[in-house]
């Protein structure tokens, strides 16, 4: 196919092929594929373009007047103490979501997986959070972790333990949002690791068996958890970009309070564009906003790749 | 190092279906005994019930006169080489091998992932591992492999490393779950000798699971055939060969199948196949079954004592000797099929024989007389077998 191709290519654009018996005018791939290509600019990488250059501008939501800035907006960012607050945050979050949700994802799938009753009962129940509207659970979130009125905290009064302001106090609040998080994003990697679960092969638990391998844990080491290693990659991925993206919670429950306690970055990058209408200096913040999770992603799958793929 | 095997009326049920109806075989010391049969017959979940990685329903397995039902397969001293070779494929070939003498020889805590390496003194048994480790890959000449991951390796090498990893902890049974079936023809032909000779070497009990009925003839001690849930016959392979018990032995072994033809036994116990007295006799009155081989099978001469008109369908030439693929009026699915030495065909092709209608037939001792049930029929060849007015030379 390539020769046939590079061949026509020599012999100038006159010259028609044939392929399968039919003749193929040159060039027409080009038309076939162009749809997808006119797509792919279109929604995909023009507004990147867009967001970019808008990033070196002062261009204002409404406002008539453009200027071209140069590098002021990511000067300024790097400078700004709220910034680097949310950067701090959203980190933090991550730091506690992705182990969270992806330990806990893996947990479910193995205690699921082994069931002989109830598997789909419980592969749904675990899965319903994630098609849920957050926004609707975190007004019921709100109420669980509610100072005063809160189930969580009378349980804990029954119990004798202190009470928590969960929503009031700085040092709790990014956990609390991280334990809404990781109960959205567990049942979702659940569903993944299931998959994963599914394509090892019978033959080495029965491999592992006659060498002599029967702990339950010993054969989660020696079988599961290896052969679950690509699916484990693409989870922790995943998950760190979702955790990224924090924003509903942080809008709907907390607005970065107490004292930008829950600031993070989409939350600041949403107040600097749609409160305060600076457009180019929210475009400087998603640009690095997609940097990070770029380099992220990129160092993962780098790190990763080179341990999980036999 | 080596042990009998007692499997007494073992049965499993999968769901609704009885995969084994009762099975018993009593399976000698440092014997290679091969389970044949076709696929679902029920072959390799008798296996893994031997293996103990799955439950029986009924029955008993005993390995060296002790009832190993509830033991897990840790305890029961046999290794088992898989179809898919299960190999870890993060383990490089030296912990695949490993694996199993880690198991046995080191503390749980060593066995830690990551953690387990730093355990002190432990040095002597460690060195131990490797030490019989590199003494097995050298029998099976993975030497130089030991540092590379399964995915590296091909089909072949694959092979040996399961192998290896079975041959470690010199168990005293060897279960093989078609093993060879995974390679090309070629390597398959190699490892065929291989296993007979790594057999012989280790003394050790094999009982080998395949669908393959030329691995079952030519490795094999005693070779015992499986159809839908139990054992039809055990015995060995040439037995198996002249001496079928049953129709579904005699029609399973043997390549091309053998030629089964529709016949009657007279009120006198005399058999006649079609409208042809034969010398043949039997116990049985009625419709009976005929068997013969491709390779019993003959153009008629005066010395033939079974004969069968037939035509020549087409001829396949397989090298040193060719089959005759004949159309007859007998019964069955009306085909037959003869084995003959490639120049005998060219003689027959020369003086026009092939062109007209055949006689066939055979020896009276050739035949194997199958009744109605399928059950193997005794037949007595009278005087007769060589009586001269039932032959035809040829039809006219």
């Amino acid at each position: 196919m390539s020769i046939a191709l590079a061949g026509a290519e020599h012999q100038g654009s006159a010259k028609r092929r044939r392929r399968l018996g039919a003749e193929i005018a040159p060039g027409i791939a080009y038309w076939f594929a162009a749809p997808s290509i006119v797509l792919l600019i279109v929604t995909l990488l023009l507004p990147i373009i867009v967001v970019f250059a808008l990033s070196f501008t002062d261009y204002e939501l409404g406002a008539l007047g453009i200027s071209f800035l140069g590098l002021d907006n990511y000067t300024a960012l790097a400078s700004d103490p709220t910034f680097w607050r949310g950067f701090r945050n959203t980190l933090y979050y991550v730091a506690l979501v992705v182990p969270g949700s992806v330990l806990s994802g893996l947990l479910l799938a193995v205690l699921v997986n082994d069931l002989i009753r109830g598997r789909r009962f419980y592969q749904i129940a675990f899965f319903l959070p994630v098609t849920s509207t957050l926004i609707a659970m975190a007004t019921v979130w709100k109420y669980l972790l509610h100072g005063r009125i809160g189930p969580v905290n009378h349980l804990l009064a029954a119990l004798g333990l202190p009470q928590f302001e969960f929503f009031g106090d700085p040092e709790l609040i990014m956990p609390a949002l991280a334990v809404i998080g990781i109960w959205q994003l567990a049942g979702f990697n659940m569903v993944l690791f299931t998959a994963g679960l599914t394509a090892i092969p019978a033959d080495l638990y029965e491999a592992a068996a006659v060498d002599g391998i029967d702990r339950p844990w010993e054969r989660f080491f020696t079988v599961t958890l290896p052969m679950l290693g690509p699916t484990t990659m693409f989870v922790i991925i995943t998950s760190s970009i979702t955790a990224f993206k924090v924003f509903d919670t942080v809008a709907v429950l907390t607005r970065g309070g107490p004292q930008g306690a829950s600031d993070v970055l989409l939350y600041t990058t949403y107040l600097e564009g749609f409160q305060y209408l600076r457009m180019g200096s929210a475009a400087a913040m998603t640009i690095v906003f997609l940097a990070i999770i770029l380099v992220l992603s990129l160092l993962q799958s780098r790190l990763l790749d080179r341990k999980v793929h036999y | 190092m080596t042990a009998t095997v007692s499997i007494a009326s073992i049965e499993k049920n999968f769901g609704g279906s009885r995969t084994l109806k009762g099975v018993s075989l009593e399976i000698e010391a440092g014997e290679f005994l091969t389970l044949i049969g076709p696929s679902g017959c029920g072959k390799s979940t008798l296996l893994r019930i031997i293996a103990g990685l799955i439950p029986q329903d009924g029955g008993s397995i005993a390995i060296d006169g002790q009832v190993v039902d509830d033991a897990p397969p840790k305890a029961r001293d046999v290794a088992m080489v898989f179809q898919s070779y299960a190999l870890y494929p993060h383990m490089t070939v030296f912990d695949n091998i490993a694996t199993p003498l880690k198991v046995r020889r080191l503390p749980t805590l060593a066995r830690l992932p990551v953690l387990g390496r730093w355990m002190p003194g432990l040095k002597a048994a460690r060195a131990g591992v490797a030490e019989d480790v590199g003494k097995v890959a050298a029998q099976v000449e993975i030497t130089s492999l030991l540092d590379r991951r399964p995915a590296q390796l091909s089909g072949g090498q694959r092979q040996r490393v399961a192998l290896a990893r079975a041959m470690v902890r010199q168990p005293r049974v060897f279960l093989m779950d078609e093993p060879l079936s995974n390679l090309d023809a070629r390597l398959r032909v190699h490892m065929r000798g291989e296993l007979a000779e790594l057999h012989r070497r280790l003394g050790a009990t094999f009982i080998y699971v395949t669908h393959d009925q030329v691995e079952a003839m030519t490795m094999s001690t005693r070779v015992a055939l499986m159809m839908d849930g139990e054992i039809v016959q055990v015995a060995p392979p040439a037995e198996l060969y002249a001496n079928p018990s049953d129709i579904r032995v005699a029609r399973f072994i043997g390549s091309p199948e053998i030629n089964l033809f529709t016949a009657h036994a007279g009120p006198d116990g005399r058999i006649a196949l079609g409208d042809e007295a034969t010398p043949l006799r039997c116990d049985a009155r009625g419709p009976v079954t005929l068997g013969l081989r491709p390779e019993a099978l003959r153009i008629a001469d005066r010395t033939t004592a079974l004969t069968l008109k037939a035509r020549l369908h087409r001829i396949e030439n397989l090298g040193p000797d060719a089959l005759l693929h004949l159309r007859h009026d007998q019964g069955g699915d009306q085909r037959a099929t003869l084995r003959l030495p490639l120049a005998e065909i060219e003689a027959l092709r020369r003086s026009g024989r092939l062109d007209a209608p055949l006689t066939i037939g055979a020896d009276a001792d050739a035949a194997l007389l199958f009744g109605t049930d399928g059950k193997r029929l005794e037949l007595r060849a009278t005087g007769a077998a060589r009586n001269d007015d039932l032959i035809l030379q040829r039809a006219s």
